[in-house]
């Protein structure tokens, strides 16, 4: 890349894809130093590989002028950079209090065994991957959870069962908003 | 000029006004006023005179804050001016509504607050989950963009404004204002010890406000309408509206914008339509999860900064969470500590180390294993590890505040857990958590 600083632009270039890298080039246009974009940047590749693999962390790292440990270091606090593969859609329970008055602890047993998935793993098909969530912010529709990027609210076994079904039967996963 | 400024575009049941429907209701007009006819001295009169208190939680004096920052040398380099936008204090959910229903409303705010302390650069700091409102604001910037409200050489008057979405990664700290700015540059969000404060050496070491989205919104109304006005909403001593909510199991939760000073009572019976059919109200955490609990003996207190702090709990978001007679309340603080520890950034040790401490001896007391010796270490972790200045930031005072006071309105609770080996709970309730 022509504003590369990085020892070995060949690695970076040839692990991180030209889109990915025209994306991070934008974030790095407006900030005053290039290790400044990493968490944006690691969205960017967490977009488009669903997760953040050693491979593509080596590599932006070097990009980035970063060392790996500083860049792993980041990546590893922030609880929605995933560094271990998760499926085509993450499903988020949200487990804080209002959520838990209102009896989420059912609803996670049941997403559990309906999916056969434990806390933090993938289903079979590689559908979907099961996370707890801090307060999502929707208090007044508890419980709730999002899927992908979907709101979910009001949420009883029924609800969960309509939503995983009608998920299962089509493929639009990339919607933005809420769903009732 | 409406006596409830915030939500008065406000319609959940439509898309949220563009910026033509916005300036049609006198939108943007506050911008025009304030870069034509009002120096940055003069904005900041204004808001000092308008005492408008932080809305994230804190409550601190705006226009105070604002005057730290230095106004001199302005050529120098960057000022920026940050929203924080990060909402995630369980029970709060009062800054999406206003994103996801009046974005324009917001980014006005925020030109008129960086054309007061003469910041160039705005970020908007949203966490990663709402998606909608970051889309949402992103339009709106584009369109103020095409319309010349941001950019270059503004509305002809020389002063230039850029302003970026930044979606976080996650992590509560991350609404800690210190934090998020290390969060902003790209680290871990740790938070940093103070001073400097941020108005003197903030985001990359110039000149930086963070506030939240709920005062940002106020800035809007108090150009465009003046200090006097803004003063004369408020009910009681704090001037001003308010978006209150009530979650829990009451008859109707949601949020609604009420003038300052409304009665806790007004808003669970009238609002919130009461509890729900069989169960009563045992207590409440006026504004969020890092509140002081507040019981019955409470229900007539005015929302008001000062009054709740004086009853020993904080406004703070002004979003309340209810503990009805059904649940648990060893649990439900259980819950509280758990996610304070999980959010905890690691940096300070009585927060890393002392935050799972108390989970772990709530969830003994929860689940029967409980000692009466017990009480003695959470009132030692109280006193050691929600003091303000054993740690960098508030997060472990802030996560103590429920125990504290839920040990000393709820002390038959605990007794009874311990005595009884049991929660009692967990038999009449099967939905809620303990188990």
């Amino acid at each position: 890349m022509m504003n590369s600083k990085t020892d070995n632009p060949l690695q970076a270039t040839s692990v991180l894809t030209p889109a990915e890298l025209a994306e991070i080039d934008k974030e790095i246009s407006h900030a005053p130093y290039r290790a400044a974009v990493a968490i944006d940047a690691l969205k960017i590749v967490q977009k488009h590989h669903r997760w953040v693999s050693d491979e593509s962390l080596n590599a932006l790292a070097d990009y980035l002028g970063m060392s790996p440990a500083e860049l792993d270091g980041i990546a590893t606090f922030y609880n929605l950079i995933y560094r271990r593969p998760v499926g085509e859609e993450v499903i988020s329970l949200c487990d804080s209090v209002t959520c838990w008055i209102m009896g989420y602890n059912k609803l996670q047993q049941h997403i559990i065994k309906r999916l056969d998935v434990g806390l933090g793993e993938t289903t079979d098909d590689d559908r979907y991957t099961f996370l707890p969530a801090p307060c999502l912010g929707a208090c007044d529709r508890a419980p709730v959870m999002m899927v992908g990027n979907e709101l979910h609210q009001n949420l009883d076994e029924a609800k969960i069962d309509q939503i995983l079904k009608v998920k299962s039967s089509t493929s639009d996963v990339n919607n933005n908003g809420r769903q009732e | 000029m409406s006596s409830l400024p915030l939500t008065q575009n406000i319609n959940e049941q439509r898309d949220p006004v563009d910026l033509a429907a916005y300036e049609k209701n006198h939108g943007y007009e506050a911008v025009h006023k304030a870069l034509k006819e009002m120096s940055p001295a003069d904005c900041l009169q204004e808001i000092k005179d308008s005492a408008l208190r932080g809305r994230g939680g804190a409550g601190f004096p705006t226009g105070m804050k604002w005057s730290f920052v230095p106004m001199d040398n302005v050529s120098e380099g960057h000022k920026y001016l940050v929203c924080n936008a990060d909402e995630m204090e369980p029970g709060t959910f009062k800054d999406r509504l206003l994103m996801e229903c009046d974005p324009h409303q917001l980014i006005e705010g925020m030109i008129l607050s960086a054309w007061t302390i003469q910041a160039d650069i705005a970020y908007i700091f949203i966490r990663h989950e709402y998606h909608l409102a970051a889309r949402l604001l992103q339009e709106a910037i584009d369109e103020c963009k095409a319309k010349g409200y941001l950019g270059n050489d503004i509305l002809g008057t020389g002063f230039n404004l850029e302003m970026y979405v930044h979606s976080s990664a996650g992590r509560y700290i991350c609404g800690e204002e210190t934090a998020l700015i290390s969060s902003l540059e790209g680290k871990r969000a740790n938070p940093r010890a103070k001073p400097p404060f941020p108005q003197i050496s903030g985001l990359w070491g110039r000149p930086t406000i963070v506030n939240n989205v709920e005062t940002l919104c106020n800035i809007t109304h108090i150009i465009r309408n003046g200090a006097g006005w803004f003063k004369s909403l408020g009910l009681g001593a704090d001037s001003g509206t308010k978006l209150f909510g009530v979650s829990g199991r009451v008859k109707n939760p949601g949020c609604w914008e009420l003038p300052m000073g409304t009665p806790i009572r007004e808003l669970i019976e009238q609002h919130a339509g009461g509890m729900q059919d069989g169960y009563k109200l045992r207590g409440l955490l006026p504004g969020g999860a890092s509140t002081d609990f507040l019981v019955e003996e409470h229900l007539d207190l005015a929302m008001d900064y000062d009054v709740i702090g004086k009853a020993g709990s904080r406004l703070g978001t002004g979003t309340m969470i209810i503990l009805d007679d059904k649940t648990c309340p060893v649990g439900m603080v259980k819950n509280l500590v758990e996610f304070f520890a999980q959010e905890s950034c690691g940096f300070c040790t009585p927060c890393r180390d002392g935050l799972p401490w108390t989970a772990q001896v709530l969830d003994d007391i929860d689940t029967g294993k409980g000692m009466k010796v017990d009480m003695v270490t959470l009132k030692n972790q109280v006193r050691f590890i929600g003091a303000i200045g054993n740690t960098h930031c508030a997060l472990a005072p802030g996560a103590m505040e429920p125990v504290s006071s839920a040990m000393k309105y709820f002390a038959e609770d605990f007794e009874t857990h311990i005595k009884n080996k049991a929660c009692s709970y967990c038999k009449t309730n099967s939905s809620t958590g303990g188990a």
